[in-house]
């Protein structure tokens, strides 16, 4: 802990705006519903209202109050990319790390076996799967975490095999250790930094993904809110905004807001993985 | 125009750790004459490397010259301009590593590798180059030196890859070249081929150079001057041989002194006794590579069995053999009378218990996640099954008896600790299990010789008062000289010569023993020219009869 405290002091600028982005959307996502002025699913008013005391970000097409459903929005994508990302971490960490502690036709079956799921692009993937089952937020979550789960095995199995050449395993072995002991004590604190790093990074691919998804109107489903589905509603008023006037031209930005909380986020997010790499790394400069 | 090549005065550098600036160098003279080969020697820590990069003008990532100044041949080189620089570097003063092996970009061949200083400057053009880097070969006594410069650095030895760097670092005939520890990761047998090549050829060519190494006897056959560093300060320099036949300083006299090691002598065992261990017609392989070849040992309670041998001669694989890490293809291990299992997880926990290893790397050998109590703390759970109150007070007694303070140590990480520590650590690891058999695979090869003493020390008074039997695996003679009961000598995974440390050090000696034991470097500085006169010599009596 002190140790976290003492690399925050070292932080640079770039670490500390990351930072404060990612702080402000999480606190949007736990106070969404003290924040938000009117509920996520409800008409408040007439549609298409521009940016007045009232509905500060305007109306939808439905008369739902935008800047209410922008803050559940962060609740739900971001929630359930998160959600996501801790499935896809669990099942391709522990099943890489096992893969290289084994060795042998374990890893050699697991690894031909991953290599046939990353073969196939996917989004093609997901959709396909999502069009059988149905596009219920547990499928989602388990169809993105296993297509995930793919790319931390080969990063898992990459950073043990490179613990695995060390002496220190070595003596561990002639010991006697079994193999979670091997792996929980010896290999997982070595490996934890660009697990880490690697967290941040999938978050932003799993939401970005989840995003396009909903976009393609098969993620999170109305009524919810969500960003990627917010964008997809209001994309095609670009074409029909009136740049003449300020007020009418905030109706044309109406796709801008969504699009623009995911791009924000995704940054953020980048920033502060971008610190915990180098820290991670050893670099003095 | 002065014939004094490079001028440093009052160098000071400093490093930043823990958001400080904490100096490395504090405040060092440096002046050297052209075609003057001046020996820079010192523990690691004393600031030898980065007193070589600053003759340079170079510093480390972190690091910054802070004062003083560093005049080459006229040009100021502290807070010049990195295009200033460049002109230099490569062209006018070059750097040889310690580890050519990581040094050479694995992608190139050697020949384009060469090429890359002198057509960068407009030195050389590329045909020009590849005819030079042949001649230059060839003077650095490299075999085919007319193909060797196309294979690709990962083709050749450590010994011939150590010579092409010397001679790409020649490529542009430099004023200066910075040899910093160029032989030490390699045999004594290697080193003394590459000590000579670079000697001549630093000779021809009149080039200044300045050699760094922590191995005297080194340091004796190439410098003219030695100057000895000390935590970053000069403790003497003086001519290479008024300072080995009469050093000034105590600190410089207790380095001459550590090759004096010498254990008391032991009384002598019952003849009788059974073995503690028996490797017996064990053969060996890396799937179709063949490592050891009906090889027997036999190890007494309580002696010390060194083996020696170059690298590649099987010594650490059969340390591995009786680990239990590598089945053996043919023969087997009997511990006290007890065949040990091929498998190492088949054998029993109580049986593991006796034997232990400790690694050459303390640094890797230590899982730097973990704090020394957890280290030290997991055996004796594992093994004798302590816990809590009882296994804290034994880790205390364990890292009393390395001669460690608990109260200090016991919540350390690794990297909060030198490199004579880390490998007492492991020697406490060893202890932790209660073993009476220790395999020691070159545990003080990567220290300094101060430091390596003192673990030589440390293991010969444990042995003494805890009755512990050592298989010492090392390529240092002088090492096996000091703390050996017996010596076995291996090549190519064969058994060249055993017999008790008396026998083996007195003529006449196996071929190969001869070979190994007159190639260790000695203190007399004339040692190299007389060894390859002789040699010479011999070779030239062969061939005509």
């Amino acid at each position: 802990m002190n140790n976290l405290i003492f690399h925050l002091r070292d932080a640079p600028v770039s670490a500390w705006v990351g930072i404060v982005i990612v702080a402000f959307y999480a606190f949007l996502a736990i106070c969404a519903p003290v924040l938000a002025p009117y509920a996520e699913s409800v008409s408040v008013g007439a549609q298409y209202q521009t940016w007045t005391s009232a509905h500060y970000l305007g109306t939808d097409a439905l008369g739902r109050d935008v800047m209410s459903r922008l803050i559940y929005g962060a609740r739900n994508t971001v929630g359930i990319a998160l959600a996501t990302t801790f499935l896809a971490f669990t099942l391709g960490a522990s099943w890489g790390l096992l893969a290289a502690t084994l060795g042998g036709w374990f890893d050699t079956i697991s690894s031909r076996l991953i290599d046939v799921l990353m073969a196939i692009p996917p989004l093609i993937f997901a959709l396909l799967i999502l069009t059988i089952t149905g596009t219920s937020v547990v499928a989602l979550i388990l169809v993105i975490a296993i297509l995930d789960s793919t790319r931390v095995f080969r990063l898992s199995r990459a950073v043990a095999q490179g613990i695995l050449t060390m002496d220190y395993i070595e003596v561990a072995r002639m010991r006697g250790e079994g193999m979670f002991w091997l792996i929980r004590k010896e290999v997982l604190p070595n490996a934890a930094a660009p697990l880490i790093a690697e967290f941040g990074l999938r978050f932003c691919f799993v939401f970005l993904f989840i995003s396009a998804l909903s976009f393609l109107g098969l993620g999170i489903q109305p009524p919810t809110a969500d960003w990627g589905g917010m964008v997809r509603e209001s994309a095609k008023l670009i074409a029909f905004a009136n740049f003449s006037s300020w007020e009418s031209a905030t109706f044309g930005l109406a796709p801008l807001l969504p699009a623009g909380a995911i791009a924000i986020l995704t940054i953020g997010v980048n920033l502060v993985v971008d610190w915990v790499l180098h820290l991670s790394s050893g670099l003095k400069e | 125009m002065s014939d004094t090549l490079l001028d440093m005065k009052n160098v000071m550098i400093e490093g930043r750790s823990d958001r400080q600036w904490k100096p490395i160098i504090k405040g060092v003279d440096l002046s050297l004459k052209r075609g003057e080969i001046l020996g820079l020697i010192g523990e690691s820590g004393a600031g030898k490397s980065t007193l070589g990069l600053a003759a340079m003008g170079y510093t480390k990532g972190g690091c910054r010259i802070s004062g003083g100044s560093i005049n080459f041949d006229g040009i100021e080189l502290a807070g010049a301009s990195n295009e200033a620089l460049r002109q230099l570097r490569g062209k006018r003063i070059a750097y040889v590593a310690q580890s050519a092996a990581s040094a050479f970009n694995p992608a190139f061949k050697l020949i384009n590798q060469f090429g890359e200083a002198p057509v960068q400057h407009g030195v050389l053009s590329k045909a020009q180059a590849q005819s030079d880097a042949i001649e230059l070969y060839r003077k650095i006594r490299l075999p085919n030196p007319e193909t060797i410069g196309f294979r690709y650095p990962h083709q050749v030895s450590g010994g011939q890859l150590q010579r092409a760097m010397t001679a790409m670092a020649m490529a542009c005939r430099p004023d200066l070249i910075i040899f910093d520890e160029p032989t030490t990761a390699l045999d004594v047998t290697t080193q003394i081929e590459v000590l000579a090549a670079i000697r001549d050829i630093v000779r021809e060519y009149n080039t200044a150079a300045i050699y760094i190494t922590h191995d005297l006897a080194v340091v004796a056959q190439m410098a003219d001057h030695i100057k000895v560093l000390l935590r970053g300060e000069e403790v003497e320099q003086a001519p290479a041989r008024e300072m080995l036949s009469n050093p000034q300083e105590d600190y410089t006299k207790s380095l001459w002194a550590v090759r004096e090691f010498r254990r008391a002598p032991r009384p002598p065992r019952d003849v009788n006794e059974t073995p503690l261990l028996v490797v017996e017609n064990v053969s060996a392989a890396y799937g179709p590579v063949k490592v050891l070849n009906d090889v027997s040992v036999t190890i007494k309670r309580g002696s010390t069995v060194a083996i020696v041998g170059e690298s590649g001669s099987g010594k650490s694989t059969l340390a591995r053999v009786i680990m239990g890490l590598l089945p053996p293809s043919k023969g087997g291990i009997v511990y006290d009378g007890t065949a040990l299992e091929g498998v190492g997880s088949k054998r029993k926990r109580g049986l593991k218990r006796h034997i232990q290893m400790i690694h050459q790397m303390a640094d890797t050998a230590l899982n730097p996640k973990q704090r020394i109590k957890d280290i030290i703390g997991r055996p004796l759970d594992f093994f004798i099954g302590l816990k809590g109150a009882a296994k804290d007070a034994r880790i205390r007694e364990l890292l009393t008896l390395i001669e460690l303070d608990p109260d200090e140590f016991m919540h350390r990480y690794p990297s909060e600790l030198s490199g004579g520590q880390k490998q007492r650590i492991c020697i406490a690891r060893a202890l932790a299990a209660e073993p009476t058999f220790i395999i020691c695979d070159e545990v003080t090869s990567a220290l300094d010789q101060l430091v390596a003493e003192g673990i030589l020390r440390l293991l010969d008074r444990l042995q003494r008062e805890l009755d512990l039997t050592y298989m010492f695996i090392t390529h240092d003679i002088a090492t096996v000289r000091s703390i050996a009961d017996e010596v076995v000598v291996m090549q190519h995974g064969v058994i060249v010569e055993q017999g008790t440390n008396d026998d083996i050090f007195t003529p006449p000696h196996a071929p190969y023993t001869e070979l190994l034991l007159s190639s260790v470097p000695e203190m007399d500085p004339d040692w190299l020219s007389n060894l390859l006169a002789e040699r010479a010599e011999e070779s030239a009596q062969a061939s005509l009869t």
